[in-house]
């Protein structure tokens, strides 16, 4: 054992690590821009746990069945906000908080995934195509680093979009008004309902886009371990983001870095800690809550209306 | 009289959400081609059909009780807790790991110092997030999730590493408890032969806990801190400690739940410690409404639908997840049911005599 060799396992494991910061991070991006546009209408959706892996499963079965990854990621869209919408219709009802119902919905999420997936466990599906930008590199390493999910562009694109819809456009406007005091909304004859259960519905929907990226791209396959709290994390991200789409951005890359830090371990051979480096995203996740939340006066730009930071 | 009704409405709503959440099952395994009523059946066939099925149900039972006191304690206290998986998974672990570091009496008092261990490591965890909540604001809900998450890392990171029995090859676990630890079957009537006495551990801590929130001082600032945190400082209680101590009483149950499972089912801690007892635990507080003496038949409940999920996969052919599908609608109308607080004469009566509310109804 040498010097050099060690530090070029170190230089693997880095390697390995910043590549695995887009390819673990995209789901938690998609995640986390729709829990920042449900947040923002004020209400917390802790079912998008739920909502990430019910996708996953139909995103699969969607590539499967039909052999075209694009319509796998439509289909998971569309199924994230069939249960977001189901979140946002609960909550809505009178005396039900929006919390409780995240949690009916994070476990009838992974009930109903669970359920339909059932035949879907073996078979391989058409896969959300990579984008070689590490072709011009003599590195293997380098440019399997470098070869990232097509969904990644999108999602940076829906993060800056989203940054500059929430700020300039009217429906912009509306949402951060509902989010912000309803009451003020109530007065100028927005619906406050219709307003949250929409923005929740839209967020499901890109959340479900993560969903498609974990069981199309990476891992890509399904099964019933294919999320364990990445949704939950992404709530979490999104107070450490401070409500803003594009530190949604650098927060999941971030999250995605270290949540590849155990397979990279792995890789390199080191793999006596597997899943204490598997536990580091949840304990960086409560790190940053205990650094950025505090008891005395809420976050700054967080939603007035938003239940969890009262 | 309002408060019979009161009575009344609380048992009926619960009931009512739970016919619901059977009959969206019913139409949802109709959906893919099976039939409803004989998935009903068997639901109440592997339940309570027979002795044999009694017996699985009540072993099932006692650990959801001790799980969902998790939730309800915590939820007395006004905190939203839904990390009961992990500090079961600890307790279970501490139990386990308990006699390699510690030469312990052979007997009851080995057993007593076993299961004192997992009640202390799940208390710990738990009162960990009512503490970050209270001395930082991080949303308990949240917090004890993450928490659990790490608590099954540590606990596959020690069952396969540092504590693994060299013996157990395809499945990781830790050295079998011996034999003069383990908690054995009740044994007294034909029909409780195999149930262990975890069950009697369960249902006299729902009463304790039932008897500490209604009847002692302590029990009653809980609640009131639970009801309305401002107007419990007004008059100058100790929120945070109450709060922290709530929590803490709640994970001790979830930790005597993994350390009983261990010490009275698997004999050694391993995965199959890791089953959603801790998640199943939420659904049962929640329709118990977090009342400690409603915990007892909910979790008797809901136990017998997790043994009967084998009869289903059996007979029917339906996947394992069935059950948490059912478990998952009856969730959705729990929550609905709230809805309907109140107002639940109006379903029954078509034309209600016009007017206003009775004059001095409470409200």
């Amino acid at each position: 054992m040498t010097g050099g060799m060690t530090g070029g396992i170190w230089l693997d494991v880095l390697i390995a690590v910043l590549g695995g910061a887009v390819r673990v991070g995209t789901p938690f991006l998609f995640v986390s821009l729709g829990e920042c546009l449900t947040e923002k209408a004020g209400r917390i959706n802790l079912g998008l746990e739920g909502v990430l892996v019910f996708s996953a499963m139909a995103g699969f079965a969607g590539s499967y069945l039909t052999g075209q990854w694009w319509l796998g990621v439509l289909l998971a869209g569309c199924s994230g906000a069939f249960i977001a919408l189901l979140h946002g219709l609960i909550s809505s009802l009178p005396r039900v908080n929006d919390i409780a119902a995240g949690i009916a919905i994070m476990m009838l999420g992974a009930g109903l995934a669970f359920y339909l997936g059932k035949p879907l466990i073996q078979p391989q599906a058409a896969q959300i195509p990579a984008l070689a930008l590490g072709a011009w590199s003599d590195s293997p390493q380098l440019s399997a680093a470098l070869s990232i999910n097509a969904l990644f562009p999108l999602g940076v694109l829906l993060a800056l979009g989203l940054a500059w819809g929430l700020k300039n456009t009217g429906w912009g406007l509306k949402v951060r008004m509902v989010g912000d005091s309803a009451d003020a909304a109530r007065a100028l004859g927005t619906s406050v309902t219709g307003v949250r259960v929409a923005a929740t519905t839209a967020g499901g929907f890109i959340a479900g886009l993560g969903g498609a990226s974990l069981s199309l791209h990476y891992p890509g396959s399904w099964n019933e371990g294919l999320s364990s709290g990445q949704g939950l994390i992404a709530v979490a991200l999104v107070i450490f983001a401070r409500w803003h789409p594009v530190k949604c951005l650098w927060a999941a890359l971030l999250f995605g870095g270290a949540g590849a830090l155990g397979p990279a371990l792995q890789s390199v051979g080191i793999g006596g800690y597997y899943h204490l480096a598997n536990a580091v995203p949840y304990l960086l996740t409560l790190a940053i809550l205990v650094w950025t939340c505090s008891p005395r006066q809420s976050i700054r730009g967080a939603p007035m209306e938003l239940g969890v930071m009262k | 009289m309002a408060r019979a009704r009161d009575t009344a409405e609380a048992i009926a709503l619960p009931l009512l959400a739970l016919a619901g959440g059977l009959l969206l099952f019913g139409l949802f395994v109709w959906f893919g081609g099976h039939d409803p009523v004989q998935a009903w059946g068997l639901l109440f066939q592997g339940a309570f059909g027979d002795a044999f099925s009694l017996q699985n149900t009540l072993q099932r039972a006692a650990p959801l009780m001790l799980t969902a006191l998790c939730v309800a304690l915590p939820a007395r206290a006004g905190l939203t807790i839904i990390g009961g998986e992990g500090a079961l998974v600890l307790g279970g672990l501490a139990c386990a790991a308990l006699p390699g570091l510690l030469p312990l009496p052979a007997g009851w008092v080995g057993t007593a110092l076993l299961l004192l261990a997992a009640a202390a490591s799940g208390a710990a965890w738990i009162a960990l997030a009512g503490w970050l909540r209270q001395w930082r604001g991080v949303n308990e809900t949240i917090s004890s999730l993450l928490l659990g998450y790490v608590a099954i890392a540590l606990f596959k990171h020690i069952v396969e590493g540092p504590l693994r029995d060299p013996a157990s090859l395809n499945k990781p676990s830790t050295l079998p408890l011996p034999e003069d630890l383990r908690i054995g079957a009740i044994g007294a009537w034909e029909w409780l032969a195999d149930v262990h006495w975890g069950l009697a551990f369960g249902g006299v801590l729902c009463l304790l806990a039932a008897f500490w929130l209604g009847a002692t001082t302590h029990g009653f600032a809980t609640r009131v801190v639970g009801g309305n945190l401002r107007a419990a400082r007004l008059v100058g209680l100790p929120a945070n400690r109450l709060i922290v101590v709530a929590c803490a009483l709640g994970g001790a149950a979830a930790g005597l739940a993994g350390g009983i499972e261990v010490a009275a089912v698997h004999t050694a801690a391993n995965a199959s410690l890791i089953v959603g007892l801790g998640y199943t635990g939420i659904l049962v507080s929640f329709v118990a409404r977090h009342q400690p003496m409603a915990i007892i038949p909910v979790a008797v409940l809901f136990g017998g639908f997790l043994a009967a999920g084998s009869l289903l996969q059996r007979r029917m052919g339906l996947p394992d997840a069935s059950v948490q599908v059912l478990m998952g609608f009856c969730f959705v109308f729990i929550l609905a049911s709230e809805a309907w607080r109140g107002r639940l004469g109006e379903l029954f009566v078509l034309r209600k005599p016009a007017g206003h509310e009775p004059a001095g109804a409470p409200a």
